[in-house]
């Protein structure tokens, strides 16, 4: 059946690196990657399942880590922002929202570059309109969204190479 | 979050066995409307049965004149599905405008029917199809499984394991999303089946999805766009809230209901 105990111990790829820890039913997966991992690059923006500030992959799939329960994720491979390029080096993604400025405070940017990152490798040459449907589940309250979308072709053009 | 305990069968059976073992049990799908449910306390299970795990409940199975979909099926692997778009492409096109990209990933066709809300989508296509209903005690016809707004026919533990649609000769879906949660504003199914026409209609009713009769009468005559000039949908029991009113709501039934039939024709 699984997990006996109240408090199951989890085992997951976090990043690349195999990561062990103890969680409660009740821990989001996004409580796991900022507090006991202390990857803060992943935001906690609305809470309630709207923003897509918290997205990272699981298994290459986009998902809300604030929607899913962290003992959900064992035996997944996770990825968060941080581990798009090595510390102090930004990939294309990254550096096209740089270049066209998609952002201005920068709180969504996180969950903005992981959800493009999974759109353009689902669809690696998105038209503008599936840019934006793909972007549906990421609010951005600062930009009225044009530099992003921008920086998303840009970016799914730079990683088509 | 209150605290609960959680259990990951791998069986649909035990997952059934953990759920009527435990004192107040709840079983947890893609977790995209309980996980924020929980966060509000507006429950407070004593257990989280999670069917993630549970194998037998995915899938999807195409015969000669039915579709059968298995309950812990993702919105995204129903719009994708090449083998659905082949026998009912207008499933594919309502999963594939369900919330967002996120959503779809983790959202399933079962948690969606259990939970009935009176703006999903999934609703509108079992009931506008008359698919069944198969959990672990029996078969349940649509036209049964619906009972009011965020309520259905399902039994405390009773877990449903697939929905079996049979292949209309045409159907289409439209919604006009609302444009904050994308949930139907007002969202309507139309099929041309061995049976007769059949519409349904989410996003609408204030005891969820429903059958307008006005619109069925029409079709049935000629489903065509055109044969909707002029029909009108009494507003009386339709929702009004800080979206829209109810008389916008019936407008846009047969808006929505044209844009449909011609989905269904091939014809935009
Ligand atoms: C931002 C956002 C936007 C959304 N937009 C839309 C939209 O446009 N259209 C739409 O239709 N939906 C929308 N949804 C809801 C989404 O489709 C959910 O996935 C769905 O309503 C619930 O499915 P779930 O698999 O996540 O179920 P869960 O949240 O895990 O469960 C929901 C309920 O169903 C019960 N349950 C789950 N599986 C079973 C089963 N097999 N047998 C019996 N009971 C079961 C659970 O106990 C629970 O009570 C949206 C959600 C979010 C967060």
């Amino acid at each position: 059946m699984g997990f006996e105990g109240a408090m199951p111990e989890i085992s997951l790829s976090i990043n690349g690196a195999q990561v062990t820890g103890t969680v409660e039913g009740r821990t989001l997966l996004v409580e796991f990657i900022r507090e006991t991992m202390k990857l803060t690059g992943t935001h906690t923006g609305c809470d309630t399942s709207q923003c897509g500030a918290c997205t990272v992959h699981l298994d290459g799939k986009a998902v809300k880590s604030c929607t899913m329960l962290a003992v959900q994720a064992d035996g997944a491979e996770v990825t968060t922002i941080e581990g798009l390029a090595p510390e102090g080096e930004m990939n294309p993604m990254q550096q096209a929202f740089n270049d066209h400025h998609g952002l201005q405070c920068g709180f969504c940017t996180p969950g903005m570059v992981m959800r493009a990152m999974a759109l353009v490798a689902e669809n690696p040459d998105p038209t503008e309109a599936e840019v934006r449907h793909g972007l549906e589940g990421n609010i951005c309250r600062c930009t009225g969204y044009q530099n992003i979308v921008a920086a998303v072709l840009d970016g799914a053009k730079a990683l088509r190479g | 979050m209150e605290e609960f305990t959680y259990t990951r069968p791998a069986t649909a059976d035990d997952a059934t066995g953990a759920h009527s073992a435990a004192e107040d049990a709840m079983y947890m799908a893609g977790g995209q409307t309980l996980i924020p449910v929980l966060k509000q306390g507006l429950a407070m299970p004593t257990d989280v049965v999670d069917l993630n795990r549970v194998d037998d409940l995915a899938g999807i199975q195409v015969t000669g004149d039915a579709v059968t979909i298995g309950a812990m099926t993702r919105h995204a692997v129903v719009a994708a599905s090449a083998e659905v778009k082949g026998a009912i492409p207008a499933l594919t096109v309502l999963a594939g405008g369900i919330g967002d990209a996120q959503v779809r990933n983790r959202g399933t066709m079962g948690g969606s029917l259990a939970n009935n809300d009176p703006s999903a989508d999934y609703p509108s296509a079992v009931l506008g199809l008359g698919a069944t209903v198969t959990t672990n005690q029996r078969e349940i016809p649509a036209d049964e499984f619906f009972d009011g707004m965020f309520a259905t026919n399902l039994e405390d533990g009773e877990l449903i394991k697939s929905v079996t649609y049979p292949i209309p000769e045409k159907a289409g879906y439209a919604k006009f999303p609302n444009p904050a949660s994308r949930y139907a504003l007002v969202g309507v199914f139309v099929a041309k089946t061995a049976g007769g026409v059949r519409v349904a209609v989410t996003g609408a009713g204030q005891d969820g999805v429903f059958r307008p009769a006005e619109v069925e009468a029409a079709l049935s005559a000629d489903f065509s766009a055109a044969a909707l000039d002029g029909v009108t949908v009494p507003a009386d029991d339709l929702m009004t809230d800080m979206h829209a009113a109810a008389d916008y709501r019936a407008h846009l039934i047969v808006v929505m209901a044209k844009r449909a039939v011609n989905q269904a024709n091939g014809q935009g």
